[in-house]
């Protein structure tokens, strides 16, 4: 029983961590169109965009277990072309969701060697939504980073597990007592993939080698955050020079890494967000949810081309919305539904989704600057979050209402992919 | 309801005619509504709000109610609704969630009226009363209904429903107070407009979001409604429950549904997403729509018949910036491109199957079906008068198709069952007796593979002592190598064994030639075959006269001998490519090419035709080379795969019981749990209850194992109140009654009711009776014990009674002396008996009780114990922990018809 960073994030909510894991499970290990391996190398695809290593390298582990080739991981230019064309969707979808078009579905789908069926590509769009925005939440929650000097708590990084969370979740407890074991076994656990290990190492053994390096060095550092974290909980702040020191080393370290890893897994990298808003005002541009809609469309669609998705998917987006927090809402003065619908609509504006019945100048009064920048990077950019900017959100919030913060995001920003990809497909379909 | 009346007088005066037309709009329409004159339709969309007059051959633009150089979001509408009254009054509910009403007798070119601006999210709905023309009601995302009084300016009511968003209400048409809301979880509400604090009623109708919803214009309880969950639902409002009456399955979510005018059972239906046609359904066929209209480009969003007593037009509008009007005997019937077919299984396995008569070819091997006279074999249909479908006469041809009694015979499997050994003795001796077992049910292939299991496992010395002599080096003429390895079985056996999915389904002498000619294919493309020295003419030189007819095909073609032989290389296949020329091995593999569906790489092997040895070369070398006897484990476990794969469960499992660990180990415990359960299943359904038991207990799968105690509680109901019993089996607490009254003596009682038993009170006899063991005694089902013991039993000649053991059963202190399990079979009216059967009964034989509150021990008589199954320990908390344990098999015996049958031994102690 190893509790993964974002099983342990996660279950501030357990309501909520429950179908999610729910819906991982479904979606990375149950019958579905697409074969296992692929699954896992779209999660890769998916992670890449915004450089998630976190989740790179616990997908890159399951693709080698679910018996993937290991070619495949040198890159794009290793994979079969079938895949490789997703590229340009998960691109689009990723940074700029509102310019996916039929056209694009189209080609994906266009008869030859390497097309794609609709339901495939339902699954791979589901997926890719998935990854993108559980992105959000790695970097949101500070998953992704290694230790941040100071004041965190228990925002703790694990390295990525050798199992995906949904498996890993038999009779958790949250309890620290389990952390700390989970923790100090996180070497041996490493060992039990060895043989993954050396088949990877077999391809490349040099950047193999330092990732090997890397994880060594952050699991000693675990160690060592370990003791941190009890002196946190002394409540005195006092932490040795030494170890900051080092994590600022291994932080640099990681992050060169991470660059080299991922870059093979992505074209066009400078592709990005961009504001939505700064583009002509286009009235007929904009995504209006009356027109599409989850409950009405999406669900229908989604659920028709890749069964029992669509109740899982919208049991998640029920479950986010039905979360309590009330507490956070009176902090901010007002209902907690409205608090939670701005912040929902305020994300998928920035998608270009726009609701008729909204009234945006609300965003404005009920979200402060520092919550809509943290809500923005996070959305938007993931990669760019860091941890001041964590540390300045929302001082005076507890941490399972900035999880809950974040687990709106990651919907919100998952069923705005979600809507523009399906909306692409029903207009292709008709 | 005299202004219905009016109207149908003006219809029958004035009415409608027309053809399937369109018209284009400028923009995606959301919803229409028609005038109460059906000479007018509103249409109205995001973009779109316009009044067309339904002309002769079009539609024709009357209005464009969207005015102003940059229209507000109020105009666009996410649903419209004309008044039923008055021609003058529309209403549109907008997606920004504000309600307006229009006036079309407003001189100024806006015709808006009122605007409502009170809920907060988008209207999904708007509904005038039927009757009150001022009345509107409206139905928001945001949970709440309003009614509105349009002479006022605000509503007059709200009503919430305590839950998500409301998608659709509707006036009751009969009801003046009652109207019916739709949620988003979906639930149905019905309200009372005069309460607005709750619910009349509420129940949930479907799964996911209740889109819409529509009463019955004539029958007053009928409400339809249409969901997420691609099902219409007719309920019927009248009783105190909502009751579902009809349900219709579409093939996508379901966006409106209307009730057809005039046709009580009839309702058109159109979908949100993906499907775009029309559907007009008979609730009573809820499997083929009596009509389609499938003219729309994109998702019809808007359904209305044009007129409330004509149910020939209907006009709809779309997504794709259509609006039609479809007549009725334009529509499509795909009842007419359809098949009709049934197919049904009798009570006795026979298949009937009846079709169109044209679809059936005519055949003339067909007799006329006698069928069971008792029962009419043709039915006719009363028409209908109210149906608008004539249904054409038809004919159709009914098969009936009835097993051949002869060829689904399985008495093979239970002779088999019955008399396989499979445990309590030396391997070599199961599986000589085995194989004489299936031998005699000429089973040869079967009683081959257990010859072979018996070499291959049991001790090499005492095989290869009697092979040495016929080894082949030493050029000895005696063929019959091993026990019963005799020529006959060899081709015939292996023969069948090797079609696989060659030839499934043929019968065993046509197997052999399939076979030699198969082989003969592959054997063409492999020459090392050919080059191979086989001793196949020896073999055959030995051959009786009257196997010869086995041959006929080898005698002609000298290659195919070859194959008949070495195919038993099945079981020894690499010997000699090991010892001598292992590098040839890897060749073949490779070259390979099994038609095994899951052939692995043993199979492979096993099943290329390629070293032709004989037997006797075999078995020779396999003293020689001293293998392990584990070495043949791939092929074995092949071979068990095999069978399971032919569905000859029974081999595998057989074969699996009596090697045990041998072999458990190379077969997957998924695969070996599913044998042991297939078969354990079989053997029920032949009421094998004493060897599925066995099997059971024989089973290493802990899954199977645990068979046995599972359901181990039996609940009791009191025989007086049949109310069921709480805490204690004998005393019902209801009726303070005994529960049950012993069988023989007219005392209550508590404790065991066997057969012939009575419960242990003091000073009353128990009585058993014992059948010899080899009996299974038949006690009639439906016959209680006393019954038997009264009438059947004094009837029986004394040689075939069941001995009579009886003994006097002083209970022991406090609680009852048997587990309650028994009592319950027997206590509970129409259950099953308890039938003890008592092979290898050792009475002589002394057990001393070890329980702790002891059974009366040392206390002369019978003692009756129930035992848990050796090696099972007590169960613990259960009663059988209050007994004895008792390690040895031989003098406990059961036997139970029950199902599952508990693994409780009764020992009989003198």
């Amino acid at each position: 029983g190893r509790l993964e960073a974002v099983t342990q994030q996660m279950g501030y909510h357990p309501q909520y961590l429950d179908s999610f894991l729910k819906t991982q499970h479904y979606l990375m290990h149950m019958d579905g169109p697409l074969p296992f391996d692929c699954r896992h190398y779209i999660a890769i695809m998916a992670a890449a965009r915004h450089q998630c290593r976190y989740l790179v390298n616990l997908h890159v582990l399951q693709f080698l277990r679910a018996g993937g080739d290991p070619q495949w991981l040198r890159g794009l230019d290793f994979i079969p072309p079938k895949l490789r064309n997703l590229n340009e969707i998960n691109k689009i979808l990723a940074h700029r969701p509102w310019l996916i078009t039929k056209e694009h579905i189209e080609k994906l789908l266009k008869i030859s060697e390497w097309s794609w069926s609709l339901a495939e590509l339902v699954h791979a769009v589901v997926l890719l939504a998935h990854c993108h925005a559980l992105t959000s939440f790695v970097f949101g929650c500070g998953c992704e980073q290694d230790e941040g000097p100071g004041g965190r708590g228990l925002l703790k990084p694990l390295s990525p597990g050798n199992q995906c969370f949904c498996e890993a979740t038999a009779g958790n407890g949250c309890s620290q007592e389990l952390l700390r074991i989970n923790r100090k076994r996180s070497l041996d656990s490493c060992m039990e993939l060895d043989s993954l290990r050396e088949r990877m190492q077999r391809i490349h053994v040099e950047t193999e080698g330092r990732e090997e390096m890397r994880l060594l060095q952050q699991d000693r550092e675990e160690g060592e955050g370990q003791e941190a974290e009890v002196g946190v909980q002394d409540g005195t702040e006092h932490r040795s020079d030494l170890s900051v020191g080092l994590s600022h080393l291994a932080d640099t370290d990681g992050e060169v890494t991470s660059a080299t890893n991922l870059a093979c897994y992505m074209q066009d990298p400078d592709f990005g967000y961009q504001d939505f808003a700064r583009r002509d005002e286009d009235q007929t541009q904009v995504f209006r949810v009356q027109d599409y809609s989850w409950e009405d469309h999406g669900f229908s669609l989604v659920n028709r081309l890749y069964s029992d998705i669509g109740h899982l998917l919208d049991e998640k987006f029920r479950m986010v919305d039905g979360l309590q927090s009330s507490a956070m809402a009176k902090r901010q003065g007002c209902e907690p539904s409205v608090f939670k619908r701005g912040i929902w609509n305020y994300i998928h504006c920035m998608f270009g989704i726009r609701y008729d019945d909204y009234d945006y100048a609300e965003v404005n009064q009920l979200l402060e600057r520092m919550l809509k920048v943290y809500i923005k990077t996070v959305t938007c950019y993931p990669e760019k979050t860091n941890s001041e900017m964590f540390d300045r959100f929302w001082k005076q919030f507890k941490h399972s209402e900035k999880v809950h913060v974040n687990l709106l995001i990651l919907e919100a920003r998952m069923q705005a992919e979600l809507l523009y990809a399906l909306q692409a497909i029903t207009q292709y379909m008709i | 309801m005299e202004k219905m009346a009016r109207v149908t007088t003006a219809l029958g005066g004035n009415a409608l005619t027309g053809r399937t037309m369109f018209c284009h709009l400028d923009a995606p329409a959301n919803a229409i509504s028609v005038c109460r004159d059906a000479a007018q339709v509103v249409v109205a969309g995001r973009n779109i709000f316009k009044i067309y007059s339904i002309e002769e051959d079009q539609f024709v633009e009357k209005l464009n109610l969207r005015v102003g150089r940059k229209p507000s979001l109020n105009f666009s509408c996410a649903d419209v609704v004309w008044h039923q009254m008055d021609e003058n009054l529309l209403a549109t509910a907008a997606t920004n969630g504000v309600v307006v009403t229009w006036n079309l007798g407003k001189p100024s070119r806006n015709k808006q009226d009122q605007l409502f601006t009170e809920h907060k999210r988008t209207v999904n709905k708007v509904c005038f009363h039927p009757t009150e023309v001022y009345m509107l009601l409206s139905g928001s995302q945001d949970g709440y209904m309003k009614c509105f009084d349009l002479r006022k300016k605000d509503s007059v009511s709200t009503f919430s429903g305590q839950s998500e968003s409301v998608r659709d209400v509707q006036f009751s048409i009969r009801d003046y107070f009652t109207f019916a809301a739709t949620f988003e979880n979906g639930n149905v509400q019905l309200w009372d407009i005069r309460r607005p604090d709750r619910y009349e009623r509420m129940f949930t109708a479907h799964n996911g979001p209740v889109f819409c919803c529509d009463w019955h214009p004539e029958d007053r309880g009928w409400l339809a409604t249409g969901g997420r969950d691609k099902m219409v639902k007719v309920w019927d409002m009248n009783t105190t429950r909502a009751k579902e009456i009809y349900c219709v399955q579409t093939i996508a979510s379901v966006a409106r549904v209307k009730w057809r005018p005039e046709c009580k059972h009839h309702i058109a239906t159109c979908s949100m997403m993906v499907d775009h046609n029309i559907y007009v359904w008979d609730v009573r066929r809820p499997f083929i729509p009596s009509a389609m209209f499938e003219e729309h480009k994109d998702v019809t969003t808007g359904i209305v018949w044009r007129h409330l007593h004509d149910p020939y037009f209907l006009l709809s509008g779309s997504k794709d910036s259509t609006l039609y009007q479809h007549i009725f005997k334009d529509a499509s019937q795909p009842i007419d491109r359809a098949n009709p077919e049934g197919l049904c299984y009798s009570l006795y396995g026979d298949l009937a199957f009846a079709a169109k008569e044209s679809l059936i070819s005519s055949d003339s091997n067909r007799k006329p079906y006698i069928g069971d006279r008792r029962h009419p074999i043709f039915f006719k249909r009363k028409l209908d008068p109210t149906e608008q479908f004539e249904y054409i006469s038809s004919s159709s041809a009914l098969s009936v198709f009835e097993t051949d009694v002869e060829s689904g015979s399985m008495d093979w499997f239970v002779h088999t069952a019955k008399q396989y050994a499979l445990a309590g003795r030396p391997l070599a001796e199961l599986c000589d007796h085995n194989a004489k077992v299936a031998k005699g049910l000429d089973r040869n292939q079967v009683a081959q593979t257990w010859t072979m299991l018996r070499i291959i496992y049991s001790s090499l010395g005492a095989v290869s002592s009697a092979n040495l002599n016929h080894s082949m080096g030493k050029g000895s003429t005696a063929l019959p190598l091993m026990n019963s390895f005799n020529l006959k079985d060899i081709p015939s056996g292996l023969g069948s064994e090797s079609r696989l999915d060659r030839s499934k389904g043929e019968s065993r002498a046509e197997n052999i030639l399939m076979d030699s000619s198969s082989t003969l294919i592959n054997n063409e493309d492999n020459e090392e075959t050919e080059g191979s020295d086989v001793p196949a003419d020896y073999l055959l030189g030995d051959v009786e006269a009257d196997e010869d007819d086995l041959y006929m095909m080898d005698h002609e073609n000298p290659h195919a001998e070859e194959q008949e032989y070495s195919l038993p290389q099945e079981a020894f296949p690499l010997r000699h490519e090991i010892v001598d020329n292992p590098s040839a091995l890897d060749h073949l593999q490779d070259k390979a090419d099994s038609p095994h569906v899951s052939g692995n790489e043993a199979e492979t092997v096993s099943l290329t035709p390629v070293e032709s040895f004989s037997l006797i070369s075999i078995s020779h070398s396999l003293y020689e080379n001293r293998l392990p006897s584990d070495f043949f484990n791939p092929i074995v476990r092949d071979t068990l795969l095999f069978y399971a794969e032919q569905g000859d469960v029974q081999t595998a499992v057989s074969v699996l019981i009596v090697l045990g660990d041998r072999i458990r180990k190379e077969i997957d415990e998924q695969i070996q749990e599913h044998w042991y359960t297939s078969y354990i299943d079989l053997l029920q359904r032949f009421q094998l209850w004493n060897i599925s038991n066995e099997v059971i207990k024989l089973s290493t799968c802990r899954a199977i194992n645990c068979l046995n105690q599972a359901s181990t509680t039996l609940h009791v109901n009191c025989s007086n109140c049949k109310r069921p019993m709480s805490n204690r089996g004998w005393i019902c607490d209801r009726c303070r009654q005994c529960a049950s009254m012993c069988a023989v003596c007219p005392h209550g009682g508590k404790g065991l009711f066997v057969r012939g038993g009575c419960p242990p009170s003091p000073g009353v006899f128990q009585r058993w009776f014992l059948y010899p063991p080899d009996k299974t005694p038949h006690f009639h089902p439906n016959e209680t014990t006393l019954a038997w013991l009264h009438h059947t039993y004094p009837t029986l000649p004394p040689p075939q009674r069941p001995r009579a053991a009886a003994g006097v059963h002083p209970p022991p202190r406090g609680g009852p002396v048997l587990p309650r399990p028994l009592v319950a079979r027997h206590a509970q009216p129409g259950h099953q008996r308890l039938h003890l059967h008592l092979p290898g009964v050792e009475p002589g034989r002394t057990r001393t009780c070890r329980h702790r509150r002891g059974c009366g021990e040392g206390v002369p008589g019978r003692h009756l114990r129930l035992l848990p199954p050796p090696g099972k320990g007590s169960a613990r908390g259960r009663p059988l922990s209050y007994w004895c344990r008792d390690q040895e098999p031989d003098d406990v015996l059961v036997f139970t018809g029950l199902f599952p049958p508990p693994w409780i031994k009764v020992v009989v102690l003198p």
